[in-house]
């Protein structure tokens, strides 16, 4: 099920990284498109990154900031000319700082379709308790 | 001086601010295109999905990034010259007692048309979809593809 049946997707060009500090690297990085949501057990990150293989991505969680960096291949072949270019190739990259603690241990991440899919389970003390409350 | 003109007026001299602009942005025009048309891309048609059409001598290559989308959610046609690609990207929900920080990944569905330069084959196309990026090569048509003419 969907909740967007009958909405049509608009072009949208891809946004790139106000980087601070300036790359080494040639070439241009944009932000992927994320989904974050939690659960009382989890954090589940879904980041769109198109023409991503799963060797070339890297996650990386050090004093509760995520980095998410990516380098796409080209996979155009030598002898291609450009008629029209609507869209640009590049890395990915972005960053988040987290608020709960992490069970870093437990992280598992896929690579689909180009679409990560990244669950964060809370450590153990990052898991709400529900606290009775007594009748005196 | 000063004291003939007594009062202000800021739109005085309006008339040659806007001359002024309209130089610049002329100017500016010309710049742009200096760089070619393949920096300053704009999305031609506006259309989801955006995409890149490049050829060799034997045909075209449509490419877009059609991240999540499965090879069974998507319709491909090419008639004459032209390709037609739609589908619908699908978001699943994900459970009850979640709660999102972020929400940016769209769903919807699409539909685009485009148009190739040349007749093709329709009969050859070929269609990829690995790691989110969708590739559809479609073969020119013999009497599109440039001819090697020997000089005698």
């Amino acid at each position: 099920m969907t909740d967007t049946i009958g909405k049509e997707l608009q072009a949208r060009q891809k946004t790139e990284v106000n980087a601070p500090a300036e790359q080494t690297t040639q070439g241009v990085i944009f932000v992927p498109a994320v989904d974050i949501f939690e659960s009382e057990k989890d954090i589940t990150l879904l980041a769109d990154l198109p023409g991503v293989k799963s060797k070339d991505l890297k996650i990386d969680l050090r004093d509760n900031i995520l980095t998410l960096s990516a380098e796409v291949a080209p996979f155009e072949e030598a002898d291609e000319k450009d008629l029209f270019v609507e869209y640009e190739i590049g890395n990915y990259y972005r960053q988040f700082t987290l608020s709960e603690l992490i069970n870093q241990e437990k992280i598992d991440a896929r690579l689909q379709d180009g679409v990560l899919r990244l669950i964060l389970p809370k450590s153990d003390k990052a898991v709400p308790k529900k606290i009775a409350v007594k009748v005196a | 001086m000063f004291f003939q003109r007594p009062f202000y007026f800021p739109n005085a001299g309006s008339r040659n601010v806007f001359s002024e602009l309209e130089r610049m942005r002329q100017d500016m025009g010309r710049l742009m295109e200096g760089f070619g048309s393949e920096i300053f891309s704009q999305p031609s048609a506006g259309v989801f999905p955006l995409v890149n059409l490049t050829e060799d001598t034997n045909g075209y290559f449509v490419r877009a990034e059609l991240p999540g989308l499965k090879a069974d959610e998507l319709n491909i046609t090419a008639t004459g010259n032209t390709l037609s690609i739609s589908g619908e990207r699908k978001i699943s929900i994900e459970g009850k007692d979640i709660r999102y920080h972020r929400r940016e990944r769209e769903a919807g569905s699409f539909s685009r048309i485009i148009s190739l330069p040349g007749d093709v084959d329709a009969n050859k196309v070929d269609a990829k979809l690995t790691d989110g990026i969708l590739t559809v090569y479609i073969p020119k048509a013999e009497t599109a593809k440039p001819k090697q003419i020997t000089v005698k």
